[in-house]
């Protein structure tokens, strides 16, 4: 009994190990970070979400974008929460400063730079992810490429900075290198007892790719400063959900 | 020193039109009807001919003559712009209208190895330039100015000795008004030297305190100050070349020789450098320039090295640059205390300052937006830009009104179907699509701010159609009132 529990201690080591080369972090700095995703977290390769990387958000559409900067408020909320500063980078903000606010976020304390080109916001961003005294970097733009992707994921190899790079109309869905991407949708808010008006916002949050993890759709509402999973009845789930596990699977 | 341009304004027309060289021509302004000289060429020197002459009696002497009208603006302009090319030649220069310049060269002679081939390369150059001009070296401005119009050109006047030579120089040469000449000359004073021995009180009664202070001035007994077409900028390093640098790699070494010399000044003055400007002068006349500006004051070389060298590759050197400047247009306080208001939590802001700093430099300073709430109800006012990264709000965000995480910069009109007024819509059309509205929220009025402008309120109505997607829209104006209109003004998330 000894010897497999000494066993499953090391290949758990060697897990470890093996992530922190793949540009995960393990150790403190991942586990101090609760961004209340509840059973999300699952997904994620070592059961937290990956900070100290890049994360890719595809919005096709106007709505997906707003819903998309929705959520990465969200989590950016949780990455500020000691103060931190956050530079937003933009080819094409739309972002009205302070809404942020009702996201958990001291609006003031985003620095906005807004480009033309998303060369430059690239550049910026990669700059920007080398600063260990930020607490995130978002981009938003609409092109890059395998090369460019590669470059900000190893600026935050050393930093730990955790960049998210906001992919909007993209012509292409081409392949990236960073941990993950995602696909955020807006679900119908839900208002109690048929009362007229607008709910909290909700999301269908996919992750459609993670590094080492398992790729999956679940429900989010953002409610009073937090995440809150919503669980989803058996029936919304089977029908979309089954063809895009296969996929990633395959 | 003075320099004394004889014929500035024909000059200039020469070095305009080139084929007036060396023909009679003159400029003139109307005056009382008639036609006066305002300034000849050097050919109608020769002639005799002095401005305050009528046009139609130099017409008589000399038939083949061409005028033209006198332009004293740009002529005045000239001056000025040949100022600001002395500061090759020293920091303070000043003009001395209507034809003459007026240059500090305390301290920079040195640089061309003394006084004599300091003003030989001015004289030379000047000349190369198609300048007819007689330059002097002395102690004081009125001792300089009369050396330069009354003497051999390029008299160099010892220190100390400006009285002796002045002595035998005309009263003219005091610069004072055509009345008191006219006067000391009906009086029999043809020399300077003759004044000294009138005692003073005699002097001012019958000539007034003008002539006294004049030769106090020219005799270095009264003060005079200069007015420098550039005020000597406070913080500012130079750097002469022995040969003119025309590679990068150089102009990256004088940068940083000047960059190390200007920061060891800011360490000792507790000082930083918010604004710089780096000039090269260049062999052909012009001045090559780049400009940083820094969020925050800043003595690091490093640093402000950095920021200059993305510019560096604007610099054109084209023969070579004969000298570099480098100047910090901006100076602030380095306090301890600017530090103290950014350092909230575990973050270095210093480094975000810096980092803002090369982004600034490679994208423009204009693109770095950082926003303060503003108690106003529009959400277009409800938001100011701030430049300074330390400025706290002074009043809290609001988040008791829904707001849209996305807002258009310009509301987008759109078109409406709606059951009764004041309901919102039942469905609009957004660039061509048709929207249903599945839930709504509103009205929030919003009544325009009389003190900042004036029009109909809108009332906001949050939205959200059947997939989910939410919606801010409003209706400018109300049913009871002609026919409102509704915009789509953002987006929730």
């Amino acid at each position: 009994m000894k010897e497999l529990a000494g066993k499953k201690e090391i290949i758990k080591q060697l897990k470890e190990k093996i992530l922190a080369m793949e540009g995960f972090s393990s150790g403190p700095d991942s586990h101090q970070f609760d961004f209340g995703l509840g059973p999300m977290n699952a997904a994620f390769p070592g059961g937290t979400f990956p900070v100290g990387a890049v994360h890719e958000f595809i919005s096709p559409t106007q709505t997906s974008f707003s819903a998309t900067n929705g959520f990465i408020s969200g989590l950016l909320s949780t990455l500020m929460k000691k103060d931190g500063i956050c530079l937003w980078v933009s080819t094409g903000r739309r972002l009205f400063p302070p809404t942020l606010k009702s996201f958990g976020i001291e609006p003031h304390r985003v620095i906005f730079i807004d480009v033309r080109r998303d060369k430059d916001a690239l550049w910026v961003m990669e700059q920007a992810l080398k600063y260990n005294s930020l607490a995130a970097v978002v981009a938003e733009l609409r092109d890059i490429n395998f090369a460019e992707s590669r470059r900000l994921q190893l600026a935050v190899e050393d930093s730990r900075v955790t960049g998210f790079l906001h992919h909007y109309f993209p012509r292409k869905e081409n392949t990236l290198g960073t941990v993950s991407r995602w696909k955020i949708k807006p679900l119908p808010s839900l208002v109690t007892d048929g009362l007229p008006g607008v709910g909290f916002p909700r999301w269908e949050v996919e992750l459609e790719k993670i590094r080492n993890g398992q790729p999956g759709i679940w429900q989010f509402e953002w409610r009073n400063g937090v995440f809150r999973h919503i669980i989803v009845p058996k029936r919304t789930v089977s029908e979309p959900g089954l063809p895009r596990k296969e996929r990633h699977y395959a | 020193m003075s320099i004394w341009f004889r014929h500035l304004a024909t000059d200039r027309m020469v070095r305009l039109h080139p084929e007036l060289r060396d023909k009679p021509f003159l400029l003139y302004t109307p005056e009382h009807g008639r036609m006066v000289v305002r300034a000849s060429s050097r050919a109608l020197d020769r002639e005799g001919i002095v401005s305050g002459m009528v046009v139609a009696d130099v017409r008589a002497i000399l038939p083949s003559v061409e005028v033209f009208p006198d332009e004293p603006a740009t002529t005045e302009k000239l001056l000025k712009d040949l100022a600001e090319w002395f500061l090759r030649y020293t920091p303070v220069a000043a003009t001395d209208p209507p034809d003459g310049l007026m240059l500090d060269i305390t301290g920079c002679t040195h640089l061309w190895g003394g006084e004599l081939s300091y003003l030989k390369s001015i004289i030379v150059r000047l000349r190369k330039g198609g300048y007819d001009v007689r330059a002097a070296i002395a102690d004081t401005i009125g001792a300089a100015w009369a050396m330069a119009r009354y003497c051999k050109n390029g008299t160099i006047v010892e220190p100390g000795r400006q009285a002796e030579v002045l002595r035998s120089l005309p009263p003219a040469a005091l610069r004072l008004e055509t009345t008191i000449l006219q006067r000391l000359e009906k009086l029999g004073f043809r020399q300077i030297g003759q004044l000294s021995r009138i005692s003073r009180t005699n002097l001012r009664r019958r000539f007034g305190d003008v002539l006294l202070i004049r030769l106090g001035q020219a005799f270095g007994t009264e003060p005079e100050l200069l007015n420098p077409v550039q005020p000597p900028p406070l913080y500012q390093e130079w750097l002469p070349t022995l040969e003119p640098i025309r590679t990068a790699k150089g102009i990256e070494i004088a940068l940083q020789r000047l960059l190390d010399s200007l920061c060891e000044r800011f360490f000792n003055e507790g000082k930083g450098m918010r604004t710089g400007t780096f000039k090269g002068y260049r062999v052909d006349g012009k001045i090559e320039q780049i400009s940083i500006g820094t969020n925050r004051a800043s003595r690091n070389a490093a640093h402000l090295f950095k920021l200059f060298e993305l510019k560096i590759p604007e610099i054109e050197p084209a023969l070579g640059i004969e000298l570099f400047v480098l100047e910090a247009t901006l100076v602030e306080e380095v306090s301890e205390t600017q530090e103290a208001l950014w350092s909230m939590g575990n973050s270095d802001h210093a480094a975000i300052a810096e980092l803002l700093d090369n982004i600034a430099g490679k994208v423009g300073m204009k693109s770095i937006h950082r926003y303060l709430p503003l108690e106003h109800h529009w959400p277009e006012a409800s938001i100011k830009e701030v430049s300074s990264l330390v400025e706290e709000p002074e009043t809290k965000w609001r988040t008791d009104r829904p707001r849209p995480l996305h807002l258009l910069p310009h509301p987008e009109p759109v078109e409406v179907m709606v059951a009764l007024p004041d309901y919102p819509p039942l469905h609009f059309r957004y660039k061509g699509n048709l929207i249903k509205v599945a839930k709504a929220d509103g009205p929030e009025r919003i009544e325009q701010e009389w003190w900042l402008q004036t029009g109909p309120p809108r009332d906001y109505y949050y939205v959200e159609d059947e997939n989910g997607a939410r919606y801010w829209l409003f209706r400018l104006g109300t049913y009871g009132n002609g026919e409102p209109r509704w915009f789509l003004h953002g987006f929730f998330a």
